[in-house]
């Protein structure tokens, strides 16, 4: 027993011996070594987009023997796009999917891209975390003109949602940002809008937040704050706005359960140690129809955000990709996925198609779309251009006013 | 007579040389672990050092600019040439499509110099001169002496601007250091709480480990084995299986609460996770078999009968445990509170899950700065002053400890 610990006690300090050691060592020699290493990783070349021209939009290309590694965020939403575009994809085309999960931001993609060791072809992304890695030159350029119209004619840069086409990304769906409650919490009067949340006079019980960043939490005092809509982001662009929107947050500071995974806010409302909470919309979709939970969700004051598909610079199948991505963003394919999950198709045309739930023909999904004309009355989307710029700072305050 | 000298000297010559030769055989069977620790540990520590000293994007992107800047003292305007400069560099950054990389770089340092970049970058192909007018016609933001600091001091090729910014500082474009509004300042109590937290997880460990070591040292070696086992069994599940349980068993609905619930009422409901409290139980709870261990190990070569001597002597029970067993102990929890104050320095995984809001330690920090807003460069330089941290502790607890009185067993 007592030799087990010694190992354990001598490996650790050895290791900050060694670390002391280095601490020496780095005034000499091992500095500029680490250094050329440094500037060897960041001058090797990488393989440019020139001249590879985007692949037509055209299905039926044979890509057989081809296999592409698709990056999403697993669980129900992978799922979703396994069956409405993976599986429809492998058949015309002949080429294989491999798919695979990650927990979202762009570290893991700017390691491949800067060690010019790329295994990812096709990452499904947030919208703001897709521009930094565009701004960053870790992502292909995709050309607009090459995803197919609607069937209609309309071009694809009119059919998609705003902001739906970016320089590196194509949206495929608008999800939500709401706040769901516990119904059987609240026998009496229920509540309907986003003030209610921060009322915890009239609607008692612990409340949901996200604590990974400001982005939402803001948004949302300031909507239950009074801002109107089109105000949010004047507003937070001064420290009075910013300022204001913390002052409503600390109303509720001590009754808040912090969430981080989006897995998280059904399991606090399930269990009772929340009545109310932030939440993706389909995240509560799936608890209310799959579980049967009695949940409901306050469409008033929704903060939608877009998810896109975005192809890895340097991939090797970037012709692949190209296609895969123009394939799963066409009309009928969005539609397709929404009979899956209750997040909104990224094209106007898609709306009108979507239709039932996949197993359950009782249930039009079409009035739990986030972009759905009756839920989307007072919703605004998510500036993420905006964010690109104050993140930094923010997430500074944040973190300071979460830890005090 | 003089044979035997001969042959003597000629035997200890040999000795040398095979112990030398002994310890050339040890050094080769550690060659692959050193080599293992350079690779592995070595290296990546010093890059991170060197991250948070240095980042060369905005002078290898605006080279010029960084070059006339260079002339400037960061006192009143910049220099007429930064503004050409700027004009030439920014075109060239658009053309090779590298302005999103330095615009990104910079609004690290100030928000909103990302955007002011890009948008500047997307025109300045139209430039005349004089420049200074056309930059304040794209934004005014470019009139204020600040921006031109902010990028004066980015563009140097070693910066201490990470650690300023990790000491809660911000600096002046004459490179003064003035600290941040107090809504955001936030390292340095972190800092000061990863150290408070460290510290009670220690002594906490110290006042449930001691006892339970004493209590398993002085047990027929059967039930010795039993209970050791016992004690390692934790280390057979997963860090994230044993945290995740403990959410489990402390959340307001859980079994612990129900417990209190029973006994004194649903109004005794206590907030045991997703805050400090949280934190320190499970942080107590995985940590503290390395502090029962070394403690164990050396209790265990503690003579009996010194114990039974002193009172023999007339000592009470207690005066010789507190005179001789305690003492002689003392290097076991030495060790053992050395290797838990420094695990506990590092621990994010188990915070994060359970600490909520207030039980966060600087190590969540790095995380974040690491793999969502990929500031490397802070977080390098948080670790590098946790690093510095830890080996000052590590001296300091040289000096008052001694290093040869710990003891393993």
């Amino acid at each position: 027993m007592g030799r087990t610990t010694g190992i354990i006690i001598a490996a650790a300090a050895a290791i900050v011996i060694l670390a002391g050691v280095l601490l020496f060592m780095l005034k000499g020699g091992s500095e500029s070594e680490v250094n050329e290493l440094d500037k060897e990783l960041s001058d090797m070349p990488l393989p440019s987009a020139d001249g590879t021209a985007a692949a037509p939009a055209a299905t039926g290309t044979a890509l057989a023997g081809k296999s592409l590694v698709v990056v999403s965020w697993g669980g129900a939403y992978t799922k979703s796009q396994i069956e409405a575009y993976h599986k429809p994809f492998q058949t015309t085309t002949g080429a294989k999917i491999n798919s695979v999960d990650y927990n979202g931001g762009i570290a893991e993609v700017k390691a491949q891209v800067e060690s010019n060791n790329v295994t990812w072809d096709v990452v499904d992304m947030e919208l703001a975390d897709a521009q930094r890695a565009c701004d960053e030159g870790l992502l292909e350029k995709i050309d607009a003109g090459t995803l197919p119209a609607a069937p209609d004619g309309t071009p694809a840069v009119q059919d998609f949602i705003p902001n739906g086409i970016t320089p590196c990304a194509v949206t495929s769906i608008l999800f939500s940002h709401i706040v769901a409650y516990d119904s059987s919490k609240f026998p009496n009067a229920k509540p309907s809008k986003l003030a209610d949340f921060f009322d915890v006079k009239n609607f008692p019980g612990k409340r949901g937040l996200r604590k990974t960043s400001p982005k939402i939490n803001l948004e949302l005092a300031l909507r239950a704050d009074g801002v109107a809509g089109d105000q949010v982001y004047q507003t937070l662009s001064s420290k009075a706005g910013v300022d204001r929107a913390f002052k409503k947050l600390d109303t509720i500071k001590n009754d808040v359960i912090w969430w981080e995974p989006g897995s998280q806010p059904p399991q606090l409302l399930a269990d009772g140690q929340v009545t109310m909470t932030t939440a993706y919309n389909g995240r509560i979709f799936d608890a209310q129809i799959k579980e049967g939970k009695p949940f409901a969700i306050i469409w008033d004051g929704q903060l939608q955000e877009l998810d896109v598909f975005s192809i890895v610079k340097g991939t090797k199948n970037l012709d692949a990709a190209m296609q895969f991505v123009a394939f799963a963003t066409d009309t009928q394919r969005l539609a397709d996925q929404a009979a899956w999950i209750a997040y909104g198709p990224a094209r106007k045309s898609s709306l009108p198609l979507v239709g039932a739930y996949h197993d359950k023909p009782d249930i039009d999904m079409k009035a739990h779309m986030p972009n759905a004309p009756e839920n989307a009355a007072n919703a605004i989307q998510i500036d993420f251009l905006w964010w690109a710029d104050h993140q930094e700072e923010l997430n500074q305050r944040w973190a300071a006013w979460l830890a005090k | 007579m003089g044979t035997a000298i001969a042959t003597q000297e000629s035997l200890a010559e040999q000795f040398k040389r095979s112990g030398k030769r002994a310890r050339r055989g040890t050094f080769l069977l550690v060659l692959p672990l050193l080599a293992f620790l350079t690779i592995t540990f070595l290296l990546p520590i010093g890059n991170m050092l060197n991250r948070s000293v240095g980042d060369s994007t905005v002078a290898d992107i605006l080279p010029r600019t960084a070059a006339a800047l260079r002339a400037w003292n960061g006192k009143g305007r910049p220099p007429f040439s930064a503004y050409s400069a700027l004009a030439d560099d920014l075109v060239r950054a658009e053309r090779e499509g590298k302005i999103g990389k330095v615009a990104t770089r910079m609004n690290f340092e100030r928000a909103g110099m990302r955007s002011l970049m890009i948008k500047t970058a997307r025109v300045a192909s139209t430039f005349e001169p004089p420049y200074a007018q056309a930059f304040n016609a794209v934004d005014l933001q470019w009139s204020d002496p600040e921006v031109w600091g902010t990028l004066r001091h980015a563009s140097a090729s070693t910066t201490m601007g990470y650690y300023v910014a990790a000491l809660d500082q911000t600096r002046k474009a004459d490179g003064t250091w003035v600290p941040k509004p107090e809504e955001d300042q936030v390292y340095i109590m972190l800092f000061e709480r990863t150290l408070w937290v460290a510290g009670v997880v220690t002594l906490l460990c110290f006042l449930l480990g001691y006892p339970l070591a004493y209590y398993i040292a002085r047990q027929d070696e059967r039930t010795r084995n039993l209970l050791l086992i016992l004690v390692l069994l934790p280390f057979w599940t997963s860090l994230l299986v044993r945290t995740t349980a403990w959410i489990a068993l402390l959340q307001t609905n859980g079994i612990v609460n129900d417990g209190i619930a029973f006994l004194g009422g649903e109004g005794a409901r206590l907030e045991l996770v997703h805050n400090m409290t949280g934190t320190l139980i499970a942080m107590t709870h995985i940590l503290l078999p390395f502090m029962i261990l070394p403690t164990y190990s050396v209790m265990l070569s503690v003579p009996p009968a010194l114990t039974r001597a002193a009172i023999s002597l007339g000592a009470t029970p207690w005066t010789a445990f507190w005179r001789i067993y305690f003492p002689m102990t003392l290097p076991g929890a030495a060790a053992g509170g050395l290797l838990v104050f420094i695990l506990a320095l590092g621990y994010y995984i188990t915070p994060a899950l359970v600490g909520g809001r207030t039980g966060q330690l600087i190590s969540n920090m790095i995380q974040f700065h690491m793999q969502t807003s990929l500031n490397w460069g802070l977080a390098a330089a948080l670790g590098g002053i946790l690093l510095a941290g830890v080996l000052v502790l590590y001296i300091i607890y040289a000096r008052v400890i001694g290093l040869n009185r710990l003891r393993l067993g």
